[in-house]
């Protein structure tokens, strides 16, 4: 075809692009992948029985707030990197500091505590299962956030997977909370921050080979 | 340059409101710019040249949408080309991070190789009169392409479109000579 030609034909579909595209596509997914992740909660793990007592403490919304946080480092990096040109440092930088800032203060209060408790505090009830957890509720998240990359224009594949994965993540991790009844913070910064980790790393891979266009 | 980047923002931006021939103006503004852009970067395979020029043309406008409104327009579009370069190359086997045209003065400018004179001289012997005399004009004498035009006697457009040609069937006869 001729590149003339290509450009009639392109030119002739200019539907008009809102602004703030990108964001508001993610922002979709990411109701989405809430939405899912809170069905199979539901669904499947079932609610902690002292949810509405554990809501008026104050545990459950720092649970909430670190994870989520997370999350939206993970959309700030994701909104960067999914265009050509976008540098996500400062969204990963951010969420570095999050995470440090979170995991530092669970290992405060961890060293502070009584030597006989801390192994409980680390491993609580369900250490086993909180990463195989996290990274189950936020694969439907995860392919969703990578299906609509795939339309975008990223260039750094793996990056830009790990993001993907740390935004489902944290979504996920988020409404897990829900279900989960740990409630000191070096359980939630070691089990919580490896299964949003985790699930960073297998949006790498997958991203490698995904994110192809 | 910066204007060229004023020009060409304000042309996409009312293209990402709808507006279909200031659209149409900065997709063929941007397909020239590309095409030298890949010209530049793609001496080894100028056949492939047209081919990336509409895939990054395609790209931008598939993925308008990634396109930041508050950045300038220029990084952008050329970061989509370049991806597919890198692209075009992996497929290809190079090595992505070697950049051939570097690679190829570099070679030229430290080691000359005595026989390569000759061969183009002979490869260019193989040519029609006409496209010989343009590729000694624009590209051995440095003569612009409306120069080289005038002195064959047609316009700058097809001065450029024989000169493209003579370039392929050169590359093709150096590259037969070479595997010969």
């Amino acid at each position: 075809m001729r590149t003339d030609d290509l450009i009639d034909q392109l030119a002739a579909d200019p539907r008009a692009i809102p602004a703030g595209a990108v964001q508001r596509r993610f922002a979709g997914v990411a109701a989405a992948a809430a939405l899912a992740a809170l069905v199979m909660v539901l669904a499947w793990l079932g609610t902690r029985p002292d949810l509405m007592d554990a809501m008026a403490g104050r545990m459950f919304w720092m649970k909430a707030t670190y994870t989520a946080l997370l999350g939206v480092a993970g959309f700030w990096a994701l909104e960067r990197l999914a265009r050509p040109d976008g540098a996500p440092r400062k969204a990963l930088l951010f969420g570095a500091l999050v995470l440090a800032v979170f995991v530092g203060l669970g290992l405060g209060q961890w060293l502070a505590a009584d030597p006989e408790h801390r192994r409980l505090m680390m491993m609580g009830g369900s250490w086993k299962v909180c990463c195989r957890n996290i990274l189950a509720l936020a694969l439907p998240g995860l392919a969703a956030t990578l299906v609509v990359l795939r339309g975008m224009a990223p260039t750094r594949p793996a990056l830009t997977g790990f993001a993907a994965g740390a935004f489902a993540g944290g979504v996920a991790a988020t409404v897990y909370g829900l279900h989960c009844g740990e409630s000191t913070m070096v359980f939630v910064g070691t089990w919580y921050t490896l299964g949003v980790l985790g699930t960073g790393l297998l949006g790498a891979v997958a991203g490698k080979w995904a994110l192809r266009w | 340059m910066t204007e060229t980047e004023a020009a060409l923002k304000a042309l996409m931006l009312l293209g990402l409101d709808g507006d279909a021939p200031a659209y149409r103006l900065l997709l063929s503004q941007l397909g020239g710019r590309l095409r030298v852009y890949f010209e530049r970067r793609m001496r080894d395979a100028p056949g492939d040249v047209e081919d990336l020029v509409q895939e990054t043309l395609m790209a931008v406008h598939t993925r308008r949408a990634t396109y930041d409104r508050a950045q300038p327009f220029t990084p952008w579009a050329f970061a989509l080309a370049r991806y597919k370069l890198i692209d075009h190359w992996r497929r290809r086997k190079v090595r992505a991070t070697v950049p051939i045209d570097d690679y190829v003065e570099v070679l030229a400018a430290y080691a000359p190789e005595p026989g390569s004179a000759m061969d183009l001289d002979r490869a260019l012997e193989t040519l029609p009169e006409r496209q010989r005399n343009l590729v000694r004009d624009v590209k051995i004498q440095g003569l612009s392409l409306a120069q080289a035009g005038e002195r064959a006697g047609v316009s700058e457009g097809a001065a450029k479109v024989a000169l493209h040609r003579a370039l392929r069937s050169l590359g093709e006869r150096m590259r037969g000579r070479a595997d010969g």
